[in-house]
C-alpha cells in the first residue's frame, strides 16, 4: 500500500503549530502589556509619594519648609522592599534629602530611569512654583526607587505569561487533536462501511459524507458501477459462450442419437457412436472449463454462509439417482447429523456434484456407491477400477486422468475443481483406495 | 568550651578609631581562621553569652566586639567607612538608613526565613529583639493612687493632680537621645495624645534625660514619679528595683523598638558574618515565644518610612516644635 | 404421454421429438413462448420440456406464469447454463427437474420417467398383458397380484416389449433402447438381460420368445 503522509498527522501538526504560534503571540502580548502596567504602577506610586511631599512644602516667615508626610515614604515601603531616595530642592539650591540625587531641571511630572550610587533607579520629578519672599521660585521634588520590586513583579508576570501561554497551547492542542480526529472520522467511516460489505455487494455507497468528500464518493460509486457492469458483462459473456457452444453440440448429439436408432450397419453405428462420444467430450470439457473459471472467480470473494454438508450431499444424490439408475447403480447413503461450516454454497455444491458425477461415471453396472457424511467430512466410494497407486498424487493436477480410465469420457477437471474448492475453504481433498475390495474413495473434508 | 582559651576583657587596642567608642573586647579563638568584627550599641555584658555560645559552635572564629552609641555607629559606617562585618543597634531608623544607602549586604538563609515579614527589611536588616516603650512608675509615689494604663489615663492624671506631679516627670531629651527621638516621633504620628502630653509634661517642668539607666534609677529613688516612653527592657533588667518600680506597657498601644543586626558591605568575611547573624536569629526566633504578645503592642515598622524623621528639615521642624512644647 | 416441447432450435427440436415419439409419446412443438402459451391454453399436457433462451423471452418467465395460474403441469427445463445458481433458481421457480444441453437421451427418458412417476396423477396407467399388470409410471410388474421386483434395465426392457407386444426387436434396437450412446456394449449383454427377464416371467402367461436371426418378441401364452 502506497502511503503518502497522513491527513490526521498533517492536520495535527498544522493545528498544533498554529496553536504554538498563537501561544507565543499571546505570551508576548500579555508580557508586554503586563510589564507596561507594572511599570506604570510603580511610576504612579512614586508620583503619589512625590506629590505628597510637594504638597507639604510651605513658606513660613520667608523661609521654605518641608514637612515630609510619613506616608509619603512609608507607602513606598508598603509596596515593595526597594531602597528609596529623595531630593527636595528650590531651583539649584538643595533643601533636603539626598542632595546628589539626579533630576531633570525644569521638568514637572516626568519619570525616567537613572543611575545613582551604582544602581538603576526609577525616578519621578514633580515641581511647583512658590512665592518666596516676593519672588516666584520653582520647588522640585525628586523621588527615586530601586527596581528590585519591579523586577520581581516582572518575573512573576513572565511566569504567568508562560503559564497562560502553556495552558492555551495545551488546550488548543487538545482541541486540535479532537478536531483533526473528528474531521478524519467520515473517511474512516466510509472505509469501514465499504470494507464490511460482502464480496458480491456492488451497490453504490450511500453513506452521508461532508461536501469535500462528495467528488471522491461520486468517483467511488462510478468505479463500483463500472466494476459491476464489467462483472455482469463477464457473467453474461460466460453464459453467452456456454449457450453458443452447447446449443450446436446439443443439436449434433440429438441428431446423431436419432440416426443411431435408425441405423443397423455396424460400421455406421460405430461412426455415429464415436461422433456422440466426441460431442460428449467437448461439452463436458466446456462445462468443466466454465465451472473451473467460476470456481477461480469465486474463491477470491468467498460468500460465507452456514452450510450443512450432509444436506448438500443428500440433494446431489437425489438428483443423480435417475442417471445412476440407468446403469443400475445404487447409492448407499449414510449421513450423520452434526457438523456445519461456513462456506460458499455454490462452490460446495459444485464440488460435491463433480465428485458424485465422477463416481457414477466410473462405476460399472450394478454396483453401489457409498456416500457417507460425518460432521464436515464427505466420503464417496465407488466399486470401479480404483486409483492406481502411482496416480494418486497427480490426479488432482489439472487435466490429469488416471491410467486406468480407459474409454470413459472425462476431461479430467472434476477432481481438480473439487480440490480447488476444498483448498479455498482451508479444507482438503484426499484420494484413497476403497477399503472394501476394489474401487476408489474420495474424501472432502472441510474445517468447521 | 574548655577546648580553647579565650581572653575576655583583654584590652587590646586593635585600631585607632575616628569615632567615639565606649568599649571594645576581643573574644579570641584558638587556631583562629577568621575574625568577626562587630560594632554594636548593646553592652558587651549582654552579648557575651551569645558570643560564647557562637564560639562553642564555631571554635575557630574570633569575635572583636566594639560598643558605641547608635549615632556614632551610623557615622562610623556611612561617613568614615570603618571596616566592620556586622552592625548591631537599637536605632532601627539609622540601621534602615544604612541599608537604604547601600552599606548593607543581603543575607538569606534558613535562619532568616524564621524572621517574620515585619522584622526583615530587604533581607538586610533583621530584628532579633523587640523592646517596648513603657511608663515606669514609682510604687512609692503612686501609693493610694491608681496607676495610669493608657496615655489618656496619664493625661487625665496629670491634669487632675498637677501639684503632685510637678517636676516629677521624666522623659528622654529627644535632641540628644536617638532612642528618645525614635519613640517620640513614632508616638507623634501614631496617636493624637502625643503633643498634648508633651505640652502637659512641659508645663509640669518635666526633667529630660539622656539615658534610660539614669531615668530608671531616679524613679526607683522616687526622685521622679513617672518616666515616660522609657525602654521597658532596661527597666525589667533591673531586677533589684522590682519592688520599687512598676513597668506599665500602655494599653492604648505600646510601641516596640526593634533591635536589629545588619551585615555590612565592608565585611571581609560575609559568610562568617552570616553564620553569626543566623545564630542570633535562631536564638531569637528558633523557638516559639515564651509568652503571648499582647495585641496592643505595635512593632515600629521597618522601611523607608523611617527615613522621614531622619530628614534634616523634618527633624529641625520636629525638634523646634518639641522644644517649644517641653520647655515652658 | 402427451408432451409439449418448447425449443427454438428447429433441428434440435426435431431430433428430440423423434426420440420421444419412438418412445411412444405424443409430442407438440412450440418454437417460441407465444405459441407455447397458445398450446397450453388449448390442450392438457402430461409434461412440458422447456428451453430457457427463447427468441421472444426467458423460459423462466413462462414457467412463473404457469405456476401463477395454478397450472400444475410437470416441467423439465432444458438449459445451456450449468451454473448451480441457475439450476437451483429454476427449481425454485417451480420446475420439476432440469437437463443441461447437450444431454444424453437415456438421461432425458430417465428424468421424464422419474418426474411423471413422482407426479403420479389421477390417470391410471396400468397396462394388462396376459396375466401381468404393468404400471408404466410406477414401474411395477404384478403377476397374479404378486409383485415382481425387477432391476431398472430389466424393467425398461419389458417396457419396450410391452409398448409393442407383437413387434420383433433386433438386438441392436434393444441395445439402443437400453444403453446410452456412450456405453460400449456388445449384443451379448442383451442376451443376459433377456435371460433375466425370462426368469422373472416364469410362472406367468407372458414370455419373451427368440426369433432366430431376427431378434426377440413378447408372446402371450
Amino acid at each position: 500500500m502506497n502511503k503518502r503522509g497522513s491527513i490526521l498527522r498533517r492536520l495535527m501538526l498544522q493545528l498544533v503549530g498554529a496553536a504554538a504560534v498563537l501561544a507565543a503571540i499571546l505570551f508576548v502580548l500579555f508580557q508586554s502589556f503586563a510589564r507596561q502596567l507594572a511599570i506604570e504602577a510603580q511610576d504612579n506610586t512614586l508620583f503619589a509619594s512625590a506629590s505628597a511631599i510637594l504638597e507639604s512644602v510651605s513658606v513660613q516667615q520667608g523661609e521654605v519648609n518641608v514637612d515630609i508626610p510619613y506616608a509619603a515614604l512609608s507607602m513606598l515601603g508598603n509596596v515593595s522592599d526597594d531602597r528609596v531616595f529623595y531630593r527636595i530642592g528650590m531651583g539649584a539650591v538643595p533643601l533636603t534629602g539626598y542632595d546628589d540625587l539626579p533630576g531633570k531641571p525644569g521638568a514637572d511630572a516626568v519619570s525616567w530611569t537613572d543611575q545613582y550610587r551604582g544602581d538603576d533607579l526609577r525616578m519621578v520629578q514633580v515641581s511647583r512654583a512658590l512665592s518666596v519672599a516676593g519672588t516666584l521660585r520653582d520647588v522640585t521634588v525628586v523621588v527615586g526607587q530601586t527596581q528590585g520590586g519591579l523586577a520581581q513583579k516582572l518575573a512573576q508576570i513572565s511566569r504567568m505569561a508562560i503559564f497562560i501561554g502553556a495552558i492555551y497551547f495545551v488546550v488548543a492542542s487538545l482541541f486540535a487533536y479532537w478536531t483533526a480526529r473528528s474531521t478524519v472520522r467520515p473517511l474512516n467511516a466510509v472505509a469501514e462501511a465499504v470494507a464490511r460489505r460482502g464480496p458480491l455487494d456492488l451497490r453504490p455507497v450511500t453513506k452521508p459524507v461532508p461536501s469535500e468528500m462528495a467528488p471522491l464518493m461520486v468517483a467511488l460509486n462510478a468505479f463500483i458501477s463500472r466494476l459491476d457492469r464489467s462483472l455482469t458483462r463477464s457473467e453474461d459473456f460466460i453464459v453467452e459462450a456456454a449457450h453458443r457452444v452447447r446449443t450446436p453440440l446439443a443439436t449434433v448429439r440429438a441428431q446423431a442419437e436419432v440416426t443411431l436408432r435408425r441405423v443397423d450397419r455396424q460400421e455406421n453405428r460405430n461412426a455415429l457412436k464415436q461422433m456422440i462420444r466426441a460431442v460428449d467430450e467437448s461439452s463436458r470439457a466446456a462445462g468443466q472449463l466454465l465451472d473451473h473459471a467460476m470456481v477461480a472467480f469465486r474463491t477470491d470473494h468467498l460468500d460465507q454462509q452456514a452450510l450443512d454438508l450432509g444436506a448438500i450431499a443428500a440433494e446431489v444424490v437425489e438428483r443423480q439417482t435417475p442417471v445412476a439408475a440407468l446403469k443400475d447403480i445404487t447409492f448407499d447413503v449414510d449421513i450423520t447429523a452434526g457438523g456445519g461450516f461456513n462456506g460458499d454454497a455454490i462452490l460446495i455444491q459444485n464440488a460435491v456434484t463433480n465428485l458424485i458425477d465422477n463416481a457414477v461415471k466410473y462405476s460399472p453396472q450394478e454396483t453401489t456407491i457409498t456416500v457417507s457424511v460425518k460432521g464436515n467430512s464427505l466420503k464417496i466410494c465407488d466399486q470401479g477400477p480404483g486409483f492406481p497407486a502411482a496416480d494418486i498424487d497427480t490426479l488432482t493436477d489439472r487435466f490429469a486422468r488416471g491410467t486406468n480410465v480407459g474409454n470413459t469420457v472425462g476431461s479430467g477437471l472434476g477432481l481438480t475443481i473439487a480440490h480447488e474448492v476444498a483448498l479455498a475453504h482451508n479444507g482438503a481433498l484426499t484420494l484413497s483406495q476403497n477399503p472394501k475390495g476394489t474401487g476408489a474413495c474420495v474424501t472432502l473434508s472441510l474445517p468447521s | 568550651m574548655r577546648h580553647f582559651i579565650f581572653a575576655i576583657l583583654m584590652w587590646m587596642p586593635v585600631a585607632v578609631f575616628a569615632f567615639e567608642i565606649e568599649s571594645e573586647a576581643l573574644f579570641e579563638a584558638e587556631n583562629e581562621t577568621a575574625r568577626l568584627r562587630i560594632i554594636s550599641s548593646t553592652d558587651e555584658a549582654v552579648f557575651a553569652p551569645i558570643i560564647a555560645q557562637f564560639q562553642s559552635l564555631n571554635p575557630s572564629i574570633s569575635v572583636y566586639y566594639v560598643v558605641a552609641s547608635s549615632a556614632e555607629i551610623s557615622k562610623a559606617i556611612s561617613q568614615e567607612n570603618e571596616a566592620f562585618d556586622i552592625a548591631i543597634s537599637s536605632a532601627m531608623d539609622l540601621q534602615t538608613k544604612l541599608a537604604n544607602d547601600g552599606f548593607a549586604l543581603q543575607h538569606i538563609s534558613a535562619a532568616t526565613a524564621l524572621v517574620p515579614a515585619w522584622g526583615n527589611w530587604r533581607n538586610s536588616v533583621f530584628t532579633f529583639s523587640q523592646e517596648p516603650a513603657t511608663f515606669v512608675l514609682s510604687n512609692a509615689a503612686f501609693e493610694g493612687l491608681e496607676m495610669p494604663r493608657t496615655r489618656q489615663d496619664l493625661i487625665s492624671l496629670l491634669r487632675a493632680q498637677p501639684d503632685r506631679f510637678d517636676g516629677k516627670i521624666g522623659t528622654y531629651d529627644v535632641r540628644t537621645s536617638g532612642l528618645g527621638y525614635l519613640f517620640a516621633t513614632q508616638d507623634s504620628r501614631t496617636s493624637e495624645t502625643f503633643w498634648r502630653l508633651t505640652e502637659l509634661m512641659g508645663s509640669l517642668g518635666a526633667k529630660l534625660y539622656c539615658c534610660s539607666s539614669q531615668m530608671i534609677e531616679d524613679v526607683s529613688t522616687g526622685k521622679i514619679a513617672i518616666a515616660y516612653n522609657v525602654l521597658g527592657s532596661y527597666a525589667a533588667a533591673r531586677t533589684d528595683l522590682a519592688d520599687a518600680v512598676t513597668i506599665v506597657a500602655p494599653q492604648d498601644y505600646t510601641a516596640m523598638m526593634l533591635r536589629t543586626a545588619v551585615i555590612l558591605k565592608t565585611a571581609t568575611a560575609p559568610d562568617v558574618a552570616g553564620l553569626f547573624v543566623d545564630h542570633l536569629l535562631r536564638g531569637a526566633w528558633g523557638a516559639p515565644p515564651a509568652k503571648e504578645v499582647a495585641e496592643y503592642t505595635r512593632p515600629i515598622p521597618l522601611g523607608p518610612g523611617l527615613l522621614v524623621f531622619l530628614d534634616r528639615l523634618k527633624r529641625r521642624q520636629f525638634l523646634a516644635e518639641w522644644t517649644n512644647a517641653i520647655e515652658q | 404421454m402427451r408432451l409439449l416441447l418448447v425449443e427454438d432450435n428447429a433441428r434440435l427440436a426435431a431430433a428430440i421429438s423423434d426420440m420421444l415419439v419412438l418412445d411412444g409419446h405424443a409430442v407438440d412443438h412450440a418454437g417460441d413462448l407465444a405459441t407455447a402459451r397458445d398450446f397450453v391454453d388449448t390442450a392438457d399436457y402430461d409434461l412440458i420440456l422447456l428451453d430457457i433462451m427463447l427468441p421472444d423471452g426467458d423460459g423462466r418467465v413462462f414457467l412463473q406464469g404457469l405456476r401463477k395460474r395454478a397450472l400444475d403441469v410437470p416441467v423439465i427445463v432444458l438449459t445451456a447454463r450449468s451454473e448451480v445458481s441457475d439450476r437451483v433458481g429454476v427449481l425454485d421457480l417451480g420446475a420439476d427437474d432440469y437437463l443441461v444441453k447437450p444431454f444424453d437421451f437415456s438421461e432425458l427418458e430417465a428424468r421424464v420417467r422419474a418426474v411423471l412417476r413422482r407426479r403420479g396423477g389421477a390417470r391410471s396407467n396400468v397396462q394388462r398383458i396376459g396375466d401381468i399388470a404393468f404400471d408404466r409410471l410406477a414401474g411395477t410388474l404384478e403377476v397374479a397380484d404378486e409383485r415382481i421386483d425387477l432391476r431398472n434395465r430389466e424393467l425398461r426392457l419389458f417396457e419396450v416389449f410391452a409398448a409393442n407386444p407383437n413387434m420383433i426387436f433386433s438386438k441392436t434396437k434393444l441395445v439402443d433402447r437400453l444403453f446410452s450412446a456412450d456405453e460400449d456394449v456388445s449384443e451379448n449383454a442383451i442376451e443376459v438381460y433377456v435371460g433375466r427377464l425370462r426368469k422373472h416371467l416364469t410362472g406367468s402367461a407372458v414370455t419373451i420368445t427368440t426369433v432366430r436371426g431376427v431378434g426377440y418378441r413378447l408372446s402371450i401364452l
